[in-house]
């Protein structure tokens, strides 16, 4: 496969470590959220036949955290955007 | 002996004779020859014995497809089994042998299993070899594996080196027929990056094997003169010899180039073959089509041989499969043969054409609405039957037949994403059906474009759909000859055996007995007989199996389908796929800054992550490990002894939100951490279990250096990335791995600072520089880090400097330092301090274990919110009973402990349900004189003092033991303090 890097284009996945659902990112705060939240943080995944957002790391290149936006299916991928930036948009800046 | 089967023409060098052998006979051949051409040559066509029935056969094809003609080549290491001598191109010297025979190839004792064949039709192994279990391994596969087979793999180390390739271009061509060589020359001409693949070691596909005019000259001859023209392009790549083997993700193929395949042995300094990579944008498959045989009773003989390697035999390799030869076909295709064979002047006894009325061929026997019924030939065919029209039966002898049962697209690599072949009745075949490969065109025959024309044409609109192309090379005149093709598949007739699979075995009554049974699903009849599961993939069988399983259910073939194909498209060897990743260069060592000094001393060495670590440093006259070990522990801790912690991962983090982050990724706290200390950190994973730990120095107000264990540098490293990346962007937090920055050795005992007081510039006294104290130093000048930590439990620093000046540091700490006598102690004696201090490490430190069960819990601060933190809280991970670290000591000393026995308490059942814990690490105490571990035990810091056992069923150990506290050695920890 083929990951077109948000700054260094396309590399080949090979370089990256891939992590999983993108939803790892949505972390809940850990001094108000409690055991149920954090179990469903990070143990409860979609798992679809589709279009999934998922975490890749560019460990053989520029370090960067990765979301990529693929299809499980055909493996087209169709985004992929820096991670900081996505957790940002999620609103992770406190 | 001579070429008695050479006849005039063909694309084979006659100049030069290459001599080779087969079954240690001597043969000769050209070269162009391949070594199925050259065995014909030589009147040789019994080359192989069949996997199951053990059935005498010779080559079906003149290609990659061949499923009958595999031998062993080359010998010693470079043996090779299973290789098609239809495309093993001839060189001098070659050796070759026949496999799967026993005494010989004529007289082969598992023969028998023909006239067994009753036993061995499908799901024979199901029904037969169901019970009793035990006798599976004992009997049923030693005896299946022997009787049933390919060839042997030889036991000696391959000696040849293969490789791995990347390349990148615009447009990859797979297949150099007529249709690959004119979208190659379309794309460029236009200018683009092109690289045109095929597995021949000579291009022009069919048109080698064929007598058609392209242009104004023969078809063989144009695609010479194309080759050229496209050598003479900068931006092409020629690749023969190369398979294209699969179509992966996003424009990546994979190709195997067999660089040296060819040669007796890889010219100095070349691999045997190489594996590439292909990047490109676009693809074009043109790999042509395949023949398929008819099936019939007795239609697998050395002799039979399809149609169009007859004719390929015969135009490309000068060589006539025998004397008197007949065709047996169901298409106009069959016709060329006979007419081609006959312009070489080999005596055409008939042509059998299944289809009725039509045009006679003139000048040859031309039997319509006939069917080759039987044959006969033990080692060789020597006679055909045949059914007339009229129902009368006529034997014909001869000694080669062609079959032509029809062309099959090869439609392999478009299905490699899981698209599937659709049926075009006009071809009475499969074609490309929908959602291949994005990028992927196809072209030519692949995509059931028969003729020459239709090939050079649909070559050309490829790749001008590809890339929008405007300026575009003529087409030259071709033959533009329609398919004409009544399917007939198998010939009803008789209750003998009619080949569908030659390579498994694969016969119609199989086919029948899948249906009897109800495994009528293509799936499931590829997987109950086998079919299309052999080394060559059914690449000739495939479809005749569906057909006739089409028939057998009143199915059309569209509603019963097909089974798609996977990469490879042909067989890849293990070697190819491994590339360099042999032997150490598998899994590379990293050598620590010391590894030269250890090794002029002859340390042992060890493997720790990926570096190789000293193990020990033996003195003269130490002849066992024990003493070097026990010797490095007892110096250590009487004067001083030195340790390369280089491994050990270390990563500077940086900013004005450093101390906050670490708060967050470790369980304890550290950005209340004074400047110039460091603090021992406990790394937690979000589920609560314990990751890694280490110890962590704040260097400056926003700068620390965190140090790692040395198998988890990496995945540490990745996972504060994450966190600070993906949880906390907006944190002012840098991160940077420096292990291989700086070279850093542990000093340890009661002398370690005043042999480093002889090292660095700094006043490191007592006062100067406390326990737990963390700088900046110079030594002599040199910049570096002076950290006043312990892993052994004695008053311990450990010192950095650039990595490039770790050697001269060690020479010069056991120079400079000599009057108290430092050694270098290894990764055991490590070991044994840290046991004895109740460290953890890697047996401890096992990815299921929590805080808690290491006696730390309260190092997991609530204060915060900290990875981890509120999942090590869970119910099932806080019991009070849970595992404990402790100490183990024997009650008598001379007993011996294991590590991974278990506890027991006395008087009770060897049974997991009494089962208490485990023992975790284990060592020998030179201080206390016995061997000591740390284990895990079931509420084990409640069980202090008592007295319980150590049994090891499997070493045969029943150890009485007393549960001590994990601290051994100075527990109050006075001596690191001193």
């Amino acid at each position: 496969m083929l990951i077109h890097h948000p700054i260094l284009g396309p590399r080949d996945a090979q370089e990256f470590v891939y992590l999983g659902d993108a939803s790892l990112i949505d972390r809940p705060d850990g001094m108000t959220a409690g055991v149920d939240a954090f179990h469903d943080y990070l143990y409860n995944r979609t798992n679809p036949a589709g279009e999934h957002q998922e975490l890749w790391y560019h460990e053989q290149g520029d370090r960067s955290w990765l979301v990529v936006t693929r299809n499980t299916v055909t493996h087209e991928i169709t985004k992929v955007e820096l991670a900081r930036d996505v957790a940002r948009a999620r609103g992770r800046t406190k | 002996m001579t070429q008695s089967h050479r006849i005039e023409g063909g694309q084979i060098d006659r100049s030069k004779t290459l001599r080779f052998t087969f079954d240690g006979i001597p043969y000769q051949g050209h070269p162009g020859d391949t070594l199925a051409s050259a065995l014909l040559a030589n009147g040789v066509r019994l080359m192989g014995r069949s996997f199951k029935y053990h059935r005498p056969r010779g080559p079906l094809s003149a290609g990659s497809e061949e499923p009958n003609a595999l031998v062993e080549l080359r010998s010693g290491g470079r043996q090779e089994p299973n290789t098609r001598a239809t495309v093993a191109e001839l060189y001098e010297g070659l050796t070759a042998s026949s496999q799967n025979r026993w005494p010989s190839l004529r007289f082969d004792a598992m023969g028998i299993n023909d006239k067994l064949s009753t036993f061995f039709a499908a799901g024979f192994y199901y029904k037969t070899f169901m019970w009793p279990k035990s006798f599976w391994e004992k009997l049923y596969e030693p005896i299946i594996r022997r009787a049933a087979g390919l060839g042997s793999v030889t036991r000696e180390e391959d000696p040849d080196a293969y490789d791995k390739g990347f390349l990148h271009c615009d447009l990859l061509v797979i297949g150099a027929g007529p249709a690959g060589l004119m979208a190659a020359l379309t794309a460029g001409q236009a200018g683009k990056r092109v690289i045109l693949a095929d597995e021949d070691f000579r291009m022009g596909g069919r048109l080698n094997a064929e007598t058609f005019a392209v242009g104004d000259s023969q078809g063989a001859d144009w695609a010479t003169a194309t080759v050229a023209e496209l050598a003479s392009l900068p931006n092409v790549r020629l690749m023969t010899r190369t398979t294209v083997v699969g179509a992966f993700d996003h424009g990546i193929y994979s190709a195997v180039e067999r660089v040296s395949d060819h040669l007796p042995t890889p010219a100095k300094g070349k691999p045997r073959q190489v594996l590439w990579r292909i990047y490109t944008g676009k693809a074009i498959l043109a790999g042509g089509a395949t023949e398929r045989p008819i099936a019939f009773e007795n239609n697998d003989r050395p002799g039979i041989m399809l149609s169009g390697a007859l004719r390929a035999y015969a135009n490309r390799w000068g060589v006539k499969a025998g004397e008197r030869v007949a065709v047996f076909t169901n298409n106009d295709d069959g016709l060329r043969t006979a007419i081609d064979l006959q312009a070489k002047g080999i005596d055409v006894v008939a042509v059998i054409d299944s289809r009725d009325g039509g045009d006679l061929l003139p000048g040859i026997r031309h039997l319509r609405g006939a069917d080759v019924i039987d044959t006969s030939g033990k080692l060789g065919l020597t006679s055909i039957t045949v059914r007339q029209g009229n129902g009368r039966s006529e034997t014909i002898a001869l000694n080669a037949l062609g079959i032509s049962g029809g062309w099959n697209p090869n439609v392999n690599i478009h299905s490699h994403h899981r698209s599937r072949p659709v049926y075009d009745p006009t071809i009475a075949a499969f074609v490309p059906g929908q959602d291949g490969p994005p990028g992927l065109l196809v072209a030519g025959a692949a995509a059931g474009q028969m003729s020459t024309h239709a090939a050079l044409k649909t070559g050309r609109d490829a790749a001008i759909a590809a890339f929008d192309l405007t300026t575009v090379p003529d087409l030259p005149q071709a033959e533009d000859a329609p398919v004409k093709i009544t399917p007939l598949w198998h010939v009803a007739h008789g209750k003998g055996r009619a080949w569908i699979d030659q390579q498994n075995d694969v016969t119609v009554k199989d086919v029948q007995l899948a249906k009897q049974e109800n495994f009528t699903s293509v799936e499931h009849l590829k997987r109950y007989t086998t079919l299309g599961m052999a080394t060559d993939q059914g690449k000739t069988g495939n479809v005749i199996g569906l057909a006739v399983m089409a028939e057998l259910t009143g199915r059309s073939i569209p509603e019963t389908g097909t089974t798609i194909y996977r990469p490879p498209y042909t067989p890849v060897a293990l070697g190819a796929l491994a590339g360099r990743s042999r032997g150490r260069e598998f899994k590379p060592f990293r050598l620590t800054p010391s590894h030269h000094w250890a090794r002029e001393q002859g340390a042992t060495f060890v493997e720790v992550g990926n570096w190789l670590r000293t193990q020990w440093v033996p003195k003269p006259g130490e002849t066992e490990w024990r003493q070097s070990v026990d010797r490095e522990v007892l110096a250590t801790r009487k004067s001083v002894g030195i340790c390369d912690v280089t491994t050990l991962g270390k990563i500077d983090i940086q900013g004005t939100d450093a101390g906050a982050f670490l708060d967050r990724v470790y369980a304890n706290t550290f950005s209340t951490l004074a400047v110039g200390k460091c603090r021992y950190g406990l790394m937690l994973r979000e589920d609560g279990i314990v990751f890694d730990d280490g110890t962590t120095a704040r260097m400056g107000q926003n700068e620390y250096v965190m140090t790692t264990t040395t198998a988890n540098a990496v995945t540490v490293f990745r996972h504060l990335e994450f966190c600070r990346q993906c949880l906390w962007p907006e944190m002012d937090v840098q991160l940077i791995s420096t292990t291989e920055a700086w070279a850093q050795f542990s000093v340890a005992g009661p002398n370690a600072r005043k042999l480093l007081e002889k090292i660095v510039d700094q006043d490191i006294s007592d006062a100067a520089f406390p326990y737990m104290a963390a700088g900046n130093i110079t030594v002599g000048g040199l910049r570096a880090r002076l950290f006043r930590i312990s892993f052994s439990g004695e008053l311990a620093y450990e010192i950095a400097v650039p990595t490039r000046y770790g050697d001269a540091l060690l020479r010069e700490m056991l120079a400079k330092g000599a009057e108290y006598d430092p050694i270098v102690y290894g990764t055991e004696a490590l070991g044994v301090m840290r046991i004895e201090k109740g460290h953890v490490a890697g047996g401890e430190l096992n990815g299921t274990s929590t805080a808690l069960n290491m006696g730390l819990g309260k190092m997991v601060s609530k204060k915060k919110d900290s990875i981890g933190m509120v999942l090590s809280q869970r119910e099932g991970l806080t019991d009070e009973d849970g595992y404990r670290l402790v100490g183990v000591r024997p009650v008598d000393p001379k007993a011996s402990l294991t590590a991974g026995s278990h506890f027991l308490e006395k008087g009770v059942a060897p049974m997991a349900a009494n089962d208490g814990g485990w023992l975790t690490s284990k060592v020998s105490s030179p201080h206390l004189g016995c061997d000591i571990a740390l284990g895990y035990l079931k509420a084990g810091d409640r069980k202090i003092g008592q007295r319980m056992r150590i049994v090891n069923l499997l070493a045969g150990l029943d150890t009485e033991v007393e549960i001590i506290s994990p601290h051994m050695f100075d527990p109050e920890g006075e001596r690191l303090r001193g």
